[in-house]
């Protein structure tokens, strides 16, 4: 190592006097320990220097939002029975400077007077926008053609599971959602809900029969009520 | 007599830098340094031009940043106020844009050629892995541009990209927040891209082009190669020693004009693009609430927006996972398994095949992006009409389904007179492969890769709807039978000759 810095320096074109260097460096051993102590020093420096410049970086790991975020979608009367809707709320982690990136859409759809179940717009494949068709009751994705039934669960495509869902709840006559951020695979999994997960995960195999519509609904509604009951705004 | 007194002031005003500096004696060295004769090649330019091109991409960049507003709310706007009220402005846009094309286009060409020379070989292995670095710098400028777009497609093709970085076991979530700098795509997400695009990855993309072009110099340009001239690390640096004292030219002038002349050539050409087809986009503003788009990544990304598409879910995740750093790891490590031997792609059979089914593969994954297959055409069973002659003779209740075929949007998936999706196999001559009853059951219960359309269509519809695919015959073919229906209906007495 000693070597590598005599290298360095000017004055080390001759030979003899680099040999002349290399005896002042092998005599004088207290400058080496003093310039081992400067490396020494700075790497210290460095390494405390390194917990905030980390910490910075890490900072939106944590999930700035506080889980239970509820956002109102607007009153009962806008979500007709057996329809889905689409429907435009604000973010709650927005800046300032966020502009319409701070607004986010969502497919509402009304089973019955008091059973809900909220899409998020993202497709389980990989996030693009999926749209609904009333006629055939499908969600299509533009992206690469993943296909939901309107239940959310998955009927073709590249995804491996069906529709994110928000949980909801209906307070007085409002409509509200438990808004976390951009649901991915992973960011919506990780979530820590009570007991029943916010998402039933299903299996890319899942067929269309009305058994499965069944329990799905009836899982999504007792989650939807077990939120408003934990979860007071 | 006063012609002279300036140039002595000038030579004077030199050796004052010089005596300083100490740069000109290197510069000097570097430009005439000699190269083998063969080498100066117009195979040999694309590495030039491509820093010519990383050149007037930092200058249109510090041009560009005069104007853009880089925050989520401003972004877009910025650039249609470049686009339309700049002087110049839309130009300077499309130069940047088409010099990036060509950047990725550029250093491509340079590293297939690059490969088919041999050069990756002792001892420019390392000079090799740096451009390998170089390239996924390269394709990270390509990304994080896209989105300083900030338009529709900048905007979803950050959630495609969260949504990969979610697939990571363990660190998914984390490294998603990371990424958008918070929950949401928003203004912390287009804040970190631009401190990403102009700050931290040119800055080390500057840096490892200076280490690659150093080692080039170094190293000596790669000798143009011969079948049978064979690298062997005992005795590479003699020959191409000798090579050079028996046929060395000095790079400068002998070797250097072809790649002025070929620089020349590729910034006109990038001009003559800006001009004749313009700034990229921005497309639709970055609001997430129009959901009426389709996300399409840039160019040089498309092949892996088809792959995606095709990966089975099951797959997906795996896949996506380590093919990257195999495929990163395996161009970085290929010098050191290949460091010697033959140079001359006629001796190296193995590597051409390689090269060209790579270039293939990726090509083909290029071209079916450009037209995406495996999308839905959103609007097929409102905006394509089925031709007259598909009605024709028709009884009223196969009308009827006609209708169910365009209203369910079956022709969202299904082309039919070439127009709809091709998601799933056109259909007119759908009678001629499917009995009624095989048709009923894929209508009702869906599957490879259809929906199910048992709770979406009523039993009248159904019948309708197939009663009108049974007459998709196309020129009158037979209509396909099931063979084993003919057994029922056969008389008794037919039965009791068996």
């Amino acid at each position: 190592m000693a070597h590598d810095e005599t290298t360095e320096l000017p004055s080390t074109a001759h030979p003899e006097q680099h040999e002349e260097l290399m005896r002042k460096l092998v005599s004088r051993s207290r400058r080496n320990f003093l310039f081992k102590l400067s490396v020494l020093l700075n790497g210290a420096v460095g390494a405390v220097l390194a917990v905030p410049i980390v910490g910075y970086l890490l900072g939106p790991v944590k999930n700035d939002l506080p889980v239970g975020h509820w956002v109102g979608l607007g009153p009962l009367e806008q979500f007709p029975t057996g329809e889905t809707r689409l429907v435009t709320f604000r973010t709650p982690a927005t800046t300032p400077w966020d502009g319409e990136t701070g607004d986010m859409p969502c497919w509402v759809r009304r089973i019955s007077a008091s059973k809900f179940q909220v899409f998020a717009i993202n497709c389980a494949h990989l996030g693009c926008p999926v749209r609904w068709f009333e006629e055939s009751k499908l969600f299509m994705c533009p992206c690469h053609g993943g296909v939901y039934y309107q239940d959310g669960s998955r009927a073709s495509g590249p995804p491996e599971r069906g529709l994110f869902e928000y949980e909801y709840k209906t307070a007085g006559n409002t409509l509200s959602i438990n808004v976390h951020g951009l649901p991915t695979l992973a960011t919506q999994a990780s979530l820590k809900t009570p007991k029943n997960p916010l998402i039933q995960i299903q299996g890319a195999s899942n067929g269309c029969c009305g058994s499965t519509d069944a329990t799905a609904m009836s899982s999504t509604t007792s989650t939807g009520k077990q939120g408003s009951a934990s979860w007071p705004a | 007599m006063a012609g002279l007194k300036v140039k002595q002031n000038v030579i004077d005003t030199y050796n004052w830098f010089e005596r300083r500096l100490g740069l000109g004696e290197f510069a000097a060295e570097s430009a005439l340094h000699p190269v083998p004769a063969k080498a100066a090649s117009w195979w040999y330019v694309f590495g030039s031009a491509a820093t010519v091109l990383l050149v007037m991409q930092v200058m249109t960049g510090i041009l560009l940043a005069l104007v853009y507003a880089p925050t989520a709310g401003h972004a877009w706007t910025s650039l249609q106020f470049l686009n339309h009220n700049v002087t110049l402005g839309w130009f300077l846009r499309a130069m940047h844009g088409w010099g990036s094309d060509f950047m990725i286009a550029i250093v491509l060409i340079h590293m297939m050629q690059v490969f088919l020379f041999g050069a990756y070989k002792f001892p420019r292995e390392l000079t090799w892995m740096v451009g390998v670095v170089l390239l996924l710098l390269t394709l990270g400028m390509a990304f994080t541009g896209q989105i300083m777009r900030f338009d529709q497609d900048a905007y979803w093709g950050l959630g495609i990209g969260a949504s990969i970085m979610s697939r990571i076991p363990g660190i998914g979530a984390p490294l998603v927040h990371i990424m958008l700098g918070g929950p949401v795509i928003g203004g912390p997400t287009l804040s970190r891209f631009f401190a990403l695009h102009v700050f931290v990855i040119p800055g080390i993309l500057l840096a490892a082009v200076g280490v690659h072009v150093w080692m080039v110099l170094k190293l000596g340009i790669n000798d143009y190669p011969m079948p049978g001239r064979i690298v062997r690390k005992s005795t590479y640096d003699r020959e191409y020693h000798d090579l050079i004292a028996k046929d060395g030219i000095p790079f400068v002038p002998d070797g250097v004009w072809k790649d002025a002349v070929f620089a020349a050539i590729i910034m006109l050409s990038v001009m003559f693009c800006s001009l004749y087809f313009g700034p990229f986009g921005p497309t639709g503003a970055p609001d997430p609430t129009i959901i009426q788009t389709a996300p399409k990544p840039d160019f040089f990304f498309l092949w892996i927006y088809a792959v995606l598409a095709f990966l089975p879910p099951e797959l997906e995740t795996p896949l996506l996972l380590i093919a990257p750093p195999i495929i990163i790891g395996v161009m970085l490590l290929l010098p050191l398994f290949a460091g010697e031997g033959e140079k001359h792609w006629r001796k190296r059979p193995v590597a051409v095949l390689m090269l060209l089914v790579i270039a293939v593969t990726l090509g083909a994954f290029e071209k079916l992006a450009l037209y995406t297959p495996w999308s839905p055409v959103m609007d097929a069973w409102s905006g394509a009409e089925l031709p007259a002659r598909y009605l024709h003779e028709l009884a009223p209740i196969e009308r009827q389904g006609a209708i169910v075929f365009q209203n369910k949007q079956c022709r969202n998936c299904h082309a039919v007179a070439g127009q709809g999706g091709q998601r799933g196999p056109s259909l007119d001559a759908v009678a001629t492969r499917m009995t009624e009853d095989q048709m009923v059951r894929q209508v009702l219960q869906g599957g490879g890769n259809m929906p199910a359309y048992g709770n979406t269509l009523s039993p009248d519809e159904t019948t309708a709807l197939v009663d009108f695919l049974k007459t998709l015959r196309e020129n009158h073919l037979d209509p396909a039978r099931d063979s084993s229906n003919g057994l029922g209906k056969m008389p008794a007495t037919a039965l009791h000759h068996f």
